[in-house]
This record gives structure tokens, sequence and C-alpha cells, in this order.
């Protein structure tokens, strides 16, 4: 599979979890394992540019297919994509625990949906938990990050 | 969580995932979006000792206008089904649902097939396809053959499908009748229903009331013989055998498919331009 742009090959057991495989086979610790259960999106990935649980899809479903996870989501110099900067901007963090998986998610919601209501983001990160429940700074970071990404459409592509 | 070690078979046509059932038998799942099955797997409560990925198999995933039915290959995903213009326009009510399943994650890999084949009573799309009087199209080692979305459900998590068979298609029949509402009540969003309703038209499906999705035919009933939407809904529970569980009682679902049948049928009429009585 491609992670990050990366070719990342190896033999693991056919029951490995794509959550393993990015944290313990392609050294990528962002991605966190949270519930286990695919209710926390913890450890929400890009699979093929949409968000995904990856703890819930096994590696070998992913097998040919492009995964992005927190680390790809900089530029080649380490300017932080869009999303990530809104989410430092507006303090839309408390512990951290979620914010690979939040921005993750509100990559793939902008996306889907580039100029999202309050409720549509809302709704859009309903797959999500924050146990600090910090949601009032997640949402306003992704408005923010929408905002950015229109006045700057070349952000958009990454 | 990992679940417990299974042999993983990709396969690149029906005919191979076919093969493959045939050849393990009971000792083979398939595996689509994986989102029911996958935790399962993870809590031990499944243990196939083969998993055929139909996941390459994108020819089974198209949703398209036949004449007088809509036909929607079986993994088809909730994320398309969702955004689909040609069910927005002509089963709205299937593609409002499947924008109510899980959360935006789960939506972009679980399958309406994955979701049908796997039957479970909580699930949101089994009610919707039993209200939407579907037809379910299994491929066989024989061939195809088409089941009543009413005769599919036998149990949970048990179907009419035969180890051997692969869910393909899903039939839905148009024009729908006039009128639909979906309804469910959760604790989070990502949550099961503790009770749901479809309704469409005269046809109304309870999530979650009994072991398998199930017809509301006492609340059909008294809504042919032209009652209220209020007193019909009043039906709801007959004839229901819900479960007890961390979430509810009995007596509390009974409670939530009454109030929810009446807010579906009352949506329903209003969609439909029928002057809701007032009641």
């Amino acid at each position: 599979m491609t992670v990050n742009g990366a070719d990342v090959a190896a033999d693991v057991e056919d029951r490995t979890l794509l959550v393993h495989f990015l944290r313990e086979v392609a050294g990528l610790t962002a991605t966190n394992v949270g519930c286990d259960t695919t209710s926390c999106g913890a450890c929400t990935v890009l699979l093929d540019g949409e968000s995904v649980k990856s703890c819930t899809v096994l590696a070998a479903q992913a097998d040919g297919h492009d995964v992005v996870t927190a680390e790809g989501l900089a530029g080649p110099d380490g300017e932080l994509h869009p999303v990530q900067r809104a989410f430092r901007a507006e303090h839309g963090l408390q512990c951290g625990f979620c914010t690979p998986g939040m921005v993750l998610a509100a990559v793939s919601l902008l996306r889907e949906n580039p100029q999202p209501t309050e409720e549509q983001v809302r709704t859009g990160l309903e797959g999500n938990l924050c146990r600090c429940t910090g949601y009032h700074n997640i949402v306003r970071a992704v408005l923010t990050a929408a905002k950015d990404m229109a006045a700057e459409p070349a952000e958009v592509a990454r | 969580m990992i679940p417990a070690p299974l042999r993983y078979q990709r396969v690149s046509s029906v005919d191979e995932a076919l093969a493959l059932a045939a050849e393990h038998g009971e000792d083979a799942k398939f595996l689509a979006g994986g989102h029911s099955l996958l935790p399962l797997m993870k809590l031990r409560l499944a243990q196939p000792e083969v998993l055929i990925d139909l996941g390459p198999l994108r020819e089974l995933s198209y949703i398209q206008d036949a004449g007088r039915h809509i036909a929607i290959g079986a993994l088809t995903r909730h994320y398309d089904l969702e955004h689909s213009a040609l069910l927005a326009r002509a089963v709205p009510l299937l593609a409002h649902a499947a924008g109510q399943v899980g959360d935006p994650q789960i939506r972009h890999r679980g399958t309406l097939g994955g979701s049908l084949a796997h039957g479970d009573p909580a699930s949101d799309l089994p009610a919707v396809v039993l209200a939407l009087d579907a037809t379910l199209v299994a491929r066989g080692p024989s061939g195809e053959r088409e089941i009543a979305a009413t005769d599919f459900f036998h149990g949970l998590f048990e179907t009419a499908l035969e180890p051997d068979e692969l869910l393909v298609e899903v039939r839905v029949p148009t024009p729908a009748a006039a009128g639909w509402s979906f309804q469910k009540f959760t604790k989070r969003a990502i949550d099961w229903a503790i009770v749901g309703v479809a309704v469409q038209g005269g046809a109304v499906a309870l999530v979650n009331m009994a072991s398998t999705p199930v017809r509301a035919v006492a609340v059909e009933r008294a809504l042919a013989g032209g009652a209220s939407p209020r007193d019909a809904a009043a039906q709801a529970a007959r004839g229901t055998s819900p479960v007890e569980d961390i979430n509810a009682t009995p007596a509390y679902r009974e409670h939530l498919a009454r109030v929810l049948t009446g807010r579906a049928l009352e949506e329903a009429a209003g969609r439909a331009g029928l002057r809701t009585p007032h009641v």
C-alpha cells in the first residue's frame, strides 16, 4: 500500500488490523488506538482520500490502496495543513488524544463539503469522540479551516 | 483486540467468491465493508476460518433505474446511497436512512448488501428494505434466485442466504408509494438504534423490536382501515418481541415504537401532501 505517498510493503498475519500495521510496521504512531470498537474515531485515517476507522479495516484490505495518516498532512517543508493550522489557532484540542483522528475526519469532511455550516460540521464529526469534551473549539477550528482553504484554493488539493 | 487467526482471500470475480464459498462452506464468511463483521470477530463472537474479501468487486457497486425498479448492487456503500441523485428522487427513504447509519467513517466502508446479509435486527437498512417491499437477488452455484425482503430475515444474524450464496443485488420497486419517514432513537449518533421505524406509504417496518426486522402489521391494517396516524401508531408494539438489554427494557422499547411510529406516520403524511388529521 501507499502510506503518506511512500510505498510500504510487509508480510503480516492475515488478521492484522490497519491501525496496528500503521503503528507497528510502518512506525507511524500518530494514529491512536482508542476504543478499538469502531466508536471513538481516534484511529481515523484517510483511505483513498476518505475517512475510515483503521481499527475496523484489515491491513490486507488496504493492500494496493492509498493511506494518509496525520504524519502525511503537512507539506514538504513541514508547513502545516490548513486544518492542522486551524486546530492550533483555535485551540481545537485539550489532551490531544483524539486530535489526529479529528483532524483527518475534518479533512475528509471538507473535501466532501468545502463550506459546511456549523451544524454540518457537528454531524460530520459524529464519528469522533473527544473525552475532554472540547467540541466547541474543534468545530470552530474546522469552520476556520474551511474559510482559510477557500481563500487559498491551492491548499485544497492536499 | 484482534480477530482470531484467519485466512484472508481477496477475490477478483463473483465466480471466484462463489467457488471459495462452496469450498469452505460454514467455515468461510464474505467480507464486504466489514463494519458489522470485523467488530464481531474482534470480540470473538464470530470466528470464520476463511474471509473472502469482496472489496475488489466494483461491478457490484451501482444504482440503476431499471424501469419498474431501482437496481442497487450489493456492494454499494451507505455513502453512495446517501449521495445518489437517482435515489434522492426515486427512493428518498433509502437515501435518507443510509445517511443515518453510524457515522461518516462507517458510511465510507459499510455496504447495503453487507448490512442486509449480516441480519442484525438493530441495523437500520434491513427494516428500510422491508418497508420498501424490496426484492433481494442471491447468486449461488446454480444461478440466481429472487427473495422477497419479507422472506429474507429468519432470525438474529440469520437470513435466507445459503452458505454458498452471495447477495448480489437489491431491487426496490418504483414508483414508491407516496409519503415516507425514517425515525430512530439512539443515545449517541454512532450507536445502533434502540428502536427505529421506516415508513413508505402504508408500509411500516420496525428496527430492533424482535429478533428480525419486522413489519408493524397491526399499524398497517389500522392505516388501511382509515385510522389516524395517532390511532394507528398505538398498535406499533403489537406482535413484537423486543429484547431487554443495557439500553432499554421491553416496555420502554414498546413505548418508543409507538412514539416513533406516530412521528413517522405524521411526517410521511406531510410529505405525501395529505392533510394530517388533527388528533
